[in-house]
């Protein structure tokens, strides 16, 4: 008797310390942090109540404008070029190619290197005195001119160009899973209909990668949002405010801006931001596998 | 892109070598950066400001490597990046084996030990993945801070287990799912209890999911920066914030060997990792963005 | 006495009824087996009995002893999965020995335990093997094997066999009813194939939607259904069930059908305890099952009552030991179970032997046996 009881309790009491952590560490962090977006906090925590008036400042400033249009640009151009490369990729390695095991690894493996180590080399790559423009004039093209890190309007597509690089070698990697999926005999009765190859991966295989784009989608724009360290590394968020993204805009004003509150209500606009993306996502997700 | 796509899926020789030859390229692409770290890092200072970023050392030395392992000024000091590196490994190996075992136990308990709401559990712990750091950054402080870990080693550990937990727990999650649950029933007529069942049946039959779980931690861990940055000191600060330090400390020449020198040490022990064990790391990639 | 008893036992998971009052008991020794199509409840039913699966009310007692509040453990039973769920990382000896080592029972005391099972069931020369290096059989044998050395009060079987291919399920079968001749444990047995419920049971229960529909020797479920249900459910080919009209005319009773050229086909019944006779011009279902609907020269010479009719003979599918011949009745398609060799060819009539002792008739409005 007792030890059925036993049985009963240990698992939720072996659970009960993770959940603990969570419930401290995610969700009372995010409801106090809400809750310091509505106060009157500079250098350090403070609570005097000032309702919205953080967000009504926040969307004032040009600064956090152009933090979000960056994260537009650059959340947009990052999304569609992985995955668009990374599909190409993916098809091009799904034809039989001999090296495959040789080639596949070499697309993949920026993604074991942090944004740290990819924005150092990346921005000696891109720096016109000793990178690219550089090697370009050594080799007798003196009119090449490669400068985007040093403009104030193209320096965020360099963040694009360095991003690109440590992530679609991954989502070339989910694309491949999912075209080494597809059932070999579907594509075998398109084949019998008189199906070119281009209108099998047009008209057959694509459509059934949906479930692909839509993961590659999600895990890109979460990691779009989040983005902090590439820029610090590559750019540091210049020229100027150039390459500012609401995490370094957050990070800036609250620790050395000494705008907490500010700091603040920009965390959560991210927080929604990644919220609507990924709760649904979770949802339609888990949905089907609710069944006990 | 659409032309090499048509090439790349047609048979004859001349598309196949077209499909090679796009493939080569995009290799390239993925190699160079690492490829221009790697030469530059072993030219003196010299060579790289008068030559040629692509070109192979004249001038062949370790003293760079030597220099930002041991001497290099980090920040203020002098140290090198060596007792960073220790920092690192300090940190990583216990909260990657902490949160990995908590992971496994919330697995198990999610999928063998259900009880009403686990789906509300699994749901608040899987969505702690994806919320941007940013929103913890000033809770976490004042909570280090009350508990007089701040700028700690340990401090970094609990932050690391705490946002771990998500990914592990989802990973042991799915695997154990699919892990028949007779074969708990058997074991649970033939008496053995919770824990009993978890090591003797669970656990030898786990080492897939634990590699890919250790993996998975441990590149992330290591590669983290916000974490390392906001809550670090010199005893604490992880290797990619001195790699960060190293390199945009702006006294003095930039000695472009030595970052690059030191942004190879600081991405050697995952690289090592996934080169030893791609297929386990791919496997963790895949899994992290696949849910459910 | 009952043995195994369970009374009145419910089982919902969260809105769903799982199990709506299930009683049932079998005596020692016994062999009862739970049938029923998939999702019928057979298995939580089975689950409940093994304390796997927590019940929502009613009572289970093993012995005289009420077990709804014991760990599986302590209830003194062994069970065999369908998908014989042995430990992947353990050998053989090691899958049949656990139990034993949770217990704590000593390695010596152990072997020697494993030896006497492995002797049983012929398994003596795969004790060092892991699971994964035994074919299907191999492995049954080894499931078997893990519950036997627990010498248990209750065996129960999940679907055990439903993994083999055709004849080794057939071997495996007839060795279970042999362990069981040897052993005389009672047993609890959950098929959803009839023909495994009929030659293993000394009880059959059909359920269906979590509702008993029978509860009986193999017999009875078989010549006596309860409903339309079960008529249909047990025997293979199943129960010809033919519309048709009560036709009472003081105390002579006759079922009419309705041929395909619509001429009517009148068969006299005997009255069954008067049930018929207030339902003159009521419809009934009139169930056989083929092997009381044949050839004359194959007729049961003991049957009390034979009418033999004419029909017309659509198909004819000779399955070697005997033939069956497919007519319609009433608008159904109605199997006929023939010898090998008796003369008839499609598209042509033939004269057919109806047992009319065998028949059965049910109410089309309850679904229920009639009598």
């Amino acid at each position: 008797m007792n030890r059925n009881r036993l049985q009963e309790i240990i698992p939720r009491l072996v659970l009960s310390p993770s959940m603990a952590l969570i419930l401290i560490f995610v969700y009372a962090f995010i409801l106090y942090t809400f809750y310091l977006s509505m106060t009157d906090s500079r250098m350090l925590p403070s609570y005097g109540f000032v309702g919205f008036e953080n967000y009504a400042k926040l969307w004032d400033l040009r600064h956090w404008w152009r933090a979000l249009t960056n994260l537009a640009i650059f959340g947009s151009l990052y999304i569609i070029i992985c995955s668009v490369l990374g599909l190409f990729l993916a098809i091009l390695l799904d034809q039989k190619i001999r090296g495959e095991g040789f080639l596949r690894p070499i697309y993949l493996y920026p993604m074991a290197l942090s944004f740290i180590v990819t924005g150092t080399a990346w921005k000696w790559f891109l720096d016109p005195g000793i990178g690219l423009e550089n090697t370009m004039h050594q080799w007798g093209w003196a009119s090449f001119e490669f400068a985007w890190i040093k403009d104030r309007t193209l320096a965020i597509y360099t963040v694009v160009i360095a991003a690109v690089w440590q992530s679609s070698g991954f989502v070339m990697a989910m694309f491949l899973a999912g075209l080494r999926g597809v059932d070999s005999e579907i594509i075998k009765a398109a084949q019998m209909d008189g199906a070119s190859n281009v209108t099998i991966y047009r008209r057959i295989i694509i459509p059934m990668m949906r479930p692909v784009f839509l993961s590659a989608f999600v895990v890109l724009a979460h990691l779009a949002i989040k983005s902090y360290d590439l820029v610090i590394a590559l750019t540091g968020g210049g020229p100027g405010q150039a390459t500012e993204l609401p995490a370094t805009f957050m990070y800036s004003y609250t620790f050395t801006r000494n705008q907490m509150g500010i700091g603040a209500s920009s965390a959560i606009i991210m927080l929604v931001m990644i919220f609507s993306i990924i709760i649904p996502y979770l949802y339609s997700e888990l949905k089907p596998g609710r069944q006990r | 892109m659409s032309a090499e796509k048509t090439a790349g899926v047609s048979g004859n020789k001349l598309a196949r070598a077209a499909i090679y030859s796009v493939l080569i390229v995009f290799a390239v692409y993925y190699l160079l950066p690492l490829y221009v770290m790697l030469v530059n890092s072993v030219k003196p200072l010299e060579e790289i400001r008068q030559g040629n970023m692509l070109a192979l050392p004249d001038v062949f030395t370790f003293e760079p490597w030597t220099k930002a392992w041991s001497s290099a000024q980090v920040g203020v000091q002098p140290t090198g990046l060596k007792p960073y590196f220790f920092n690192s490994i300090l940190m990583v190996v216990p909260a990657v084996a902490i949160s990995t075992i908590l992971g496994a136990l919330n697995g198990y308990v999610l999928t063998k030990w259900r009880f009403r709401g686990d789906d509300i559990v699994f749901g608040l712990i899987l969505l702690s993945c994806f919320i941007p750091f940013q929103i913890a950054l000033i809770p976490a402080a004042r909570i280090l801070g009350m508990l007089g870990i701040a700028g700690t080693t340990q401090g970094l550990v609990l932050i690391h287990v705490v946002y771990g937990l998500g990914f592990t727990t989802l990973f042991f999650r799915n695997y154990y799912a699919a892990f028949p649950t007779e074969l708990i029933r058997a074991a649970q007529i033939d008496g053995a209890g919770f824990f009993q069942i978890f090591r003797r049946i669970l656990l030898p039959s786990s080492a897939p999911i634990i590699v890919v779980t250790v993996i998975w931690q441990f590149t992330n861990i290591w590669n983290d920066f916000l974490f390392g940055v906001s809550f670090g000191d010199f005893d604490s600060q992880p290797m990619t914030v001195a790699l960060n330090n190293l390199v945009s400390s702006s006294g003095g020449v930039k000695e472009y060997n030595v970052h690059f020198a030191g942004a190879i040490l600081a991405a050697l022990p995952t690289l090592i990792v996934y080169i030893v064990s791609g297929r386990y790391f791919v496997r963790g990639l895949m899994a992290g963005a696949v849910k459910g | 006495m009952a043995f195994l008893k369970i009374d009145n036992l419910r089982k919902s998971f969260g809105k769903v009824d799982v199990l709506k009052g299930i009683d049932l008991e079998i005596e020692e020794g016994g062999f009862l087996v739970l049938v029923g199509p998939s999702g019928c409840g057979k298995s939580t039913l089975l689950n409940t009995i093994a304390g796997l699966e927590a019940i929502t009310s009613g009572e289970i007692s093993i012995n005289g002893k009420v077990v709804n509040d014991l760990h599986p453990s302590q209830r003194d039973i062994a069970m065999v999965f369908q998908s014989y769920a042995l430990y992947p990382n353990m050998t053989v000896a090691e899958n049949i020995g656990f139990g034993m080592e949770i217990r704590g029972i000593p390695k010596a005391e152990r072997d020697a335990a494993i030896a006497r099972v492995a002797e049983t069931l012929q398994i003596g020369a795969l004790l060092d093997r892991k699971p994964s290096q035994l074919s299907g059989g191999q492995r049954q044998r080894v499931a078997m094997g893990r519950a036997l050395v627990r010498d248990p009060m209750v065996f129960l079987f999940d679907e055990p066999l439903s993994n083999l291919d055709a004849k080794l399920r057939v071997d495996m079968r007839t060795e279970i009813k042999r362990l069981h001749q040897r052993m005389g444990t009672t047993i609890v047995y959950v098929t959803h194939d009839q023909i495994e419920a009929m030659t293993l049971a000394t009880k059959i229960a059909v359920l269906k939607d979590g509702v008993l529909q029978q509860f009986g020797t193999p017999a009875e479920i078989y010549n006596r259904p309860n409903n339309l249900f079960v008529a249909d459910f047990m025997g293979s080919p199943s129960m010809n069930l033919i519309p048709a009209k009560v036709k009472a005319d003081g105390s002579d009773v006759a079922i009419v059908m309705e041929r395909e050229d619509g001429a009517p086909l009148t068969l006299p019944m005997a009255e069954a305890n008067g049930a018929l006779a207030g339902r003159d011009g009521k419809e009934v279902v009139f169930g056989i099952r083929p092997e009381a609907l044949t050839d004359p020269d194959s007729a049961d010479r003991n049957a009390s009552r034979i009418s033999e009719l004419d029909c017309e003979i659509e198909v004819i599918e000779p399955a070697g030991s005997d033939t069956f011949a497919v007519t319609r009745l009433g608008g159904r398609e109605i199997v006929a179970r023939l010898r090998a060799d008796a003369p008839i060819s499609a598209g042509q009539t033939a004269r057919l032997a109806f047992n009319l002792d065998k028949a059965v008739l049910f109410d089309p409005q309850t679904q229920e046996r009639i009598g």
